[in-house]
Formats: structure tokens, sequence, C-alpha cells
């Protein structure tokens, strides 16, 4: 584990902010969580994983009995890869320790997007590494399949530290769905994951990622993603099971002409969990566009749904929108969506809703002889389908199965 | 012994009977001692300026909660349904066309209509449906979600088709709704109707709010009334109606006491 490279500066920006607390969400207390968990056996085959855990992996979208619909596979347990294969030509999938084995180039977008000392959680997982997968699409190559990933969290109280590395060469096009869950549905844990995502010209990638946590786990994801000109980052996110604590706040900014980010995210939060989501969007280059959309529902939990985009150049546009329901008595969403630009040109705009459902669109539904609950669900099925352009059909459907299986817990 | 025999034929002849109807909104009273009877395959006409109750008195035989009956009885096909809730008043056979339907942000038109088609419906259903009131493009558009006034109407029919309530409530079904498409909108209530079968063996039954009478061009009417102040002033030929209505206005038809 120790292999890992990372420069000197690097580390000593981290112990600089290991005690930095995070601009946003509670502050989690480091010292009350394992650091190393024993090691996992490597399997060739995914499939010869335990029966529990890939049931578990298939509720967050990643298939391991079947992997023909996959163009690569990544599974990671507590702090060990347990397996990694591509099936397609053109992509690598491996572990982060192993990327900076193979490729001495990878230092340079090593903390590149993401700084290190972003905060204590970020400095947490420099200096305390436990891989992370490494997926790359070569200059030109497009994947037809998904690439999928899991990082299955199963050691009890342990703290999973996890640094992700996403290149998409010139003019590929990458497809990643990632599932991150936990063995247990009751024992603490914590999962830090720095993701660092490189769009580089003409490229594009859509990812897709699926949380399904207990009510013991705190979560606290750091991504970032740079894009270069023409290229296009989708990043969809649903997490729909109970949480204890969650916050991120991903941000992508655009330094090339052109480029677009699309941000959508399903919220879901039960009773006592409690949910600080973001997306940030940085348009620093003639043209760029980005739209974030975020849908919340809280059954009984709070949450913070938070948007921001910057235009700093011309011609670029950016549009938020975030909606809210809240379902039952109790619960709280608090949406901040925030614009600023920072010359003539730009052209951004949101809109917030937060609110119950519309009693007037019940009566509505139950005028063309729907029950109230059938209307309800009607409405809630609605309002949590967000149709993303550019999602390939099977990643449709799977976010789709993934809203569907948790509409009895909502209801 | 001779009223339960007048109970009987009711029965038989009458899709919908309003008897002394008081509606109250926000305790408010807005309808007074409204009485009505609408044989089965017959349509009436609803006349009246804005605000005198015409879309309360539809609102009420829908059975929306804001609308209070607070005397009175709602008879469909001899069952008093004035207690019924709204969502088994749908279920037994009565509908409605709404003259501002919300916006259902998420659900999409498809949806909708294969919710009115209650598992009866296919894909190939809806698409003609869709077809037929030409909306085939908005099938997959959010409902009424920058829809135009037309479209909303049509996409009212649509639901209604979908639904094929025996009992139709239709508000203002050509307000906002231009030359070309009136006479769509027209035949698509005469579908709706079942104008096409002889009356004797129609079941379709509707009841139409207009306020300029447009519709009435295309769509035969039986019997005609005139909402005033929250009461049926003037009941009687529809045509006949409508011509005093153009010609003195709804003060002086609703003074006539005819």
């Amino acid at each position: 584990m120790h292999k890992v490279k990372s420069s000197k500066t690097h580390r000593d920006r981290a112990k600089a902010a290991l005690t930095k607390a995070a601009a946003f969400g509670e502050d989690i207390d480091l010292s009350s969580y394992v650091s190393s968990a024993e090691e996992q056996p490597y399997q060739d085959d995914p499939s010869g994983l335990p029966a529990k855990a890939k049931e578990q992996m298939l509720g967050v979208g990643v298939i391991l009995d079947d992997v023909s619909q996959r163009s690569g596979t990544f599974i990671q347990t507590d702090n060990t890869p347990v397996h990694s294969s591509i099936r397609q030509e053109g992509i690598e999938v491996m572990s982060t320790r192993q990327a900076l084995e193979k490729y001495d180039w990878l230092s340079d977008y090593w903390w590149n997007a993401v700084p290190v000392d972003t905060d204590k959680y970020t400095a947490n997982v420099e200096l305390s590494q436990h891989n992370g997968y490494f997926i790359r699409a070569l200059p030109g190559y497009k994947t037809i399949y998904p690439v999928q990933a899991c990082l299955y969290l199963k050691r009890a109280r342990l703290a999973q530290n996890v640094h992700n590395i996403i290149i998409a060469e010139e003019d590929s096009e990458l497809h990643i769905i990632t599932g991150c869950t936990t063995a247990s549905s009751e024992e603490a844990g914590l999962h830090l994951g720095v993701s660092e995502f490189y769009i580089k010209r003409g490229a594009k990638i859509t990812f897709t990622m699926i949380h399904s946590w207990n009510p013991e786990v705190a979560v606290r994801p750091r991504s970032a993603a740079i894009v270069e000109e023409n290229g296009l980052l989708l990043s969809n996110y649903v997490i729909m099971k109970p949480v204890r604590s969650l916050q991120m706040y991903p941000s992508a900014r655009c330094v090339g002409e052109n480029a677009v980010v699309r941000y959508n995210s399903i919220l879901v939060a039960a009773p006592r969990s409690s949910l600080d989501v973001g997306s940030r969007a940085i348009l620093d280059a003639k043209g760029a566009k980005t739209e974030i959309i975020s849908r919340a529902i809280t059954t009984g939990g709070n949450i913070i749904a938070r948007g921001y985009i910057e235009g700093n150049a011309p011609e670029v546009k950016g549009h938020l929108e975030c909606r809210g329901l809240i379902l039952q008595r109790e619960g709280m969403i608090h949406a901040v969506p925030e614009l600023k630009g920072n010359l003539a040109g730009v052209d951004l705009s949101h809109e917030a809703a937060v609110g119950k459902i519309a009693e007037e669109e019940i009566e509505y539904l139950m005028a063309r002889g729907l029950t109230r609950t059938e209307a309800t669900a009607t409405i809630v099925r609605g309002f949590l389908r967000v149709d993303i352009e550019g999602l390939p059909p099977m990643l449709r459907a799977e976010l789709q199965r993934a809203v569907v299986a948790s509409e009895k817990e909502i209801m | 012994m001779e009223s339960e025999q007048a109970i009987e034929i009711s029965e038989v002849r009458n899709m919908l009977e309003i008897k002394q109807l008081t509606v109250a909104v926000e305790d408010k009273e807005i309808l007074h001692d409204v009485n009505m009877a609408i044989k089965k395959g017959e349509t009436h006409a609803l006349f009246g300026p804005n605000g005198s109750g015409k879309t309360t008195l539809l609102m009420a035989i829908m059975g929306f909660p804001r609308y209070q009956v607070t005397r009175g009885n709602i008879i469909f096909k001899g069952e008093d349904i004035t207690k019924l809730p709204l969502d088994e008043r749908a279920r037994l056979g009565i509908g409605m066309s709404f003259q501002r339907p919300p916006v259902v942000r998420g659900v999409k038109t498809r949806d909708i209509v294969a919710a009115c088609l209650k598992g009866r419906g296919n894909e190939e259903i809806i698409g003609q449906l869709a077809e037929k009131a030409n909306l085939a493009d908005f099938l997959n558009r959010e409902i009424n979600y920058r829809f135009s006034g037309g479209e909303i109407k049509r996409s009212e029919m649509m639901q209604l088709l979908a639904q094929k309530p025996e009992l139709s409530l239709l508000d203002e079904p050509e307000s906002g709704v231009d030359l070309t498409n009136i006479a769509l909108m027209g035949e698509l209530i005469n579908k709706l109707l079942e104008k096409d079968c002889p009356i004797r063996t129609r079941k379709c039954t509707g009841l139409i709010i207009t306020h300029t009478g447009h519709i009435l061009n295309y769509v035969n009417a039986r019997t005609g009334y005139v909402m005033f102040d929250g009461r049926i002033a003037c009941e009687g030929d529809p045509h006949e109606i409508l011509a005093t209505i153009k010609e003195k206005g709804y003060r002086e038809c609703a003074r006539c006491t005819k």
C-alpha cells in the first residue's frame, strides 16, 4: 500500500490540512474509524464473489454474473482491489496503485482537479491511501457498454479511503456505472472517495453513480472534473437508501471552448438521513454550457441541495434546476442555487421549488380514476424520472430500475 | 308505491339528476338550489357569464373536495353520489375536461392516457388516440407543460376518450381553440358522446359549459341552461337561449321568467 507514489509536497500539504474542516456538512471524527482491514482474496472471475455481495452490488447497478454487457469491471472490497478486467480494446481498468506504477505521467493528474488540501478528508485520503480505480479510454476509442466499478465497504467501522482517476483521451467515449454499497445494514463506516475526471478534447464521459449505504454510514466523496474543448461530462448521481450523513459538492471546470457539463442528482432522504449534495460548474471558456438538475425527496430526513454555476467567459450558458418534495410531515429541504457571472455575455438562470405535492395535481389524476395513493405514486415516479439526454439506453434503464426499486420505500 | 315507481323510471332514464343543490367554496355559498336532469344519451349546454357558478357546478358533480355540498343531492345512474369521493365517481363513470388543468412535472402525457385506459390500453391504442387528437408529438411531453390553450383542450379530450366516461363534464372545450382546431374539437366531442349512435342506444351523456356557444355549431345539444348568480335562471332550447343571450345579454336573459 505504501508503494503508492505521492510527492513530498502532496504529503506535506495533506498533513497541513489534516484538521481542516470541510466547507459543508457535519464534521466527521476520523479517529472513531479504523484504517486497516484484512486483505481480500483476488477473484479472476468476478462471479466467484460471495452471493450476498453480488446481490448487494447488483442493487447499485454492478452485474457480476454476466459481464457481457460491460466493457470493463473493477471491484474493491474494503482496501483490496478484488477484481479488475477489461472486455474492450482501448479501455484500461486497474487499481490506482497499479496505474501509478505503470504510468509515470499519472503524477500530472494526481491531485490536479481536486486539491489535496481541500479539507481533512482529502488529506486523509492522501495520507492513508487505500487504492481506488483508474479508468481510461485511449484516444478515439468509444465504449459501447459501460465500465462498471464497485467500492464495497465490508469491515465494520472502516474508513475506506479511495482515490479514483478517470481519463477520457481525445475523441474517446467512456460510459461508467459505479455503485458504492456496504455489506452490513447497520454497522458504522466511512467512505472517503476522491475522484478526478479528465475529459480531453472532443471526449465524452457519462458517469452514473448509485449509492446504497446504511443508516450508520458517513460518506464524503470529493470529486472534480476538468473538461477540455468540445468535451462532455454527463454525471448522474442517485441515492435512495438511508445514510447517516452524506456531503459532497462535485465540481467541473470547463477549460476548453464549447465544453459541456451536465449534472443530475436524485436524492431521497429517509428519517434520520442527512444529505448535503450539490453540483458546481465553472465555465471558463467561450461557449461552455452546463445544466444542473436535482430532484430531492424527503420522507423525514434533511436535504440541502446546492448548485453553483460561475460564468467567466463570453457566450457561456448555464441553467440550474432544483426541485424538492416533502412527502411527510417531518423532513427538511433547503435549496441553495447560486449563480455568478463575471462578465457581460453570460447567460445563467435557475429555478427552484420546494414543497409538498400540490393537492390540485393529485386531484387532477384522481379525476381520471386513480386512487389518492396511485396518483401520489404517479407524481413521485414522474418527479424522480429525469430524462437524461445523451445517456445510453442501457444506463437509462439501470437508472430507472434503481428508482423503481426504491419506490415502495418512498411511498 | 307511486314514488318508488318514479324512482325506478328515473334510474333507467336519467344519467344525472341534480336536486336542490347548494354548494359552498370556503364557506361562501356559490350555487343555490340548482336542479337539473340529463337523460341517458343526451347532451346539455350550460351558459352563463364569468363567475356565475358554471365551473363550480361541474366541480361539485365531479366531487372535488373544495366544493362542499351543503344541501341537496347529486344522483348518477340512480345512485346518490353526493358523499362519494372524487376518484370513486371517476371510476363509476364520470369524467371531466378541465379549463385550466395543472401542469404535473415529470408525468408524461402518455402516462396519464395509460392511467385513463386503466390497463385496457397498449402503446398502439395510446398512439391512435394521440393521432386522433393531433397530439402524437405530445405523448412524451410532461402533461400540460407549455401546452397552448388548444393543446390543453385536445389533451383533455384525448384523456376522456381513453377514460370513456358515461357522463362527460366539459368545461369550455372551445375556449382558446383557434378556428382550424374547433372543428377537430367538435369531432372529438362527438366521438366521446357517441353522437354517431342513435339516441335510443347511446349511453354517453354530456354537460358542456360554453361561454360563446361556438361549440354548438359542431355538437348537438338538446337542452340549454343559463346560470346566473349561482342559480339556473333559464332552461330551454339551447339555440334559442343563445340567440336571446346574443341579442339581450345575460342579465336580460336571467330576468326572463320563462
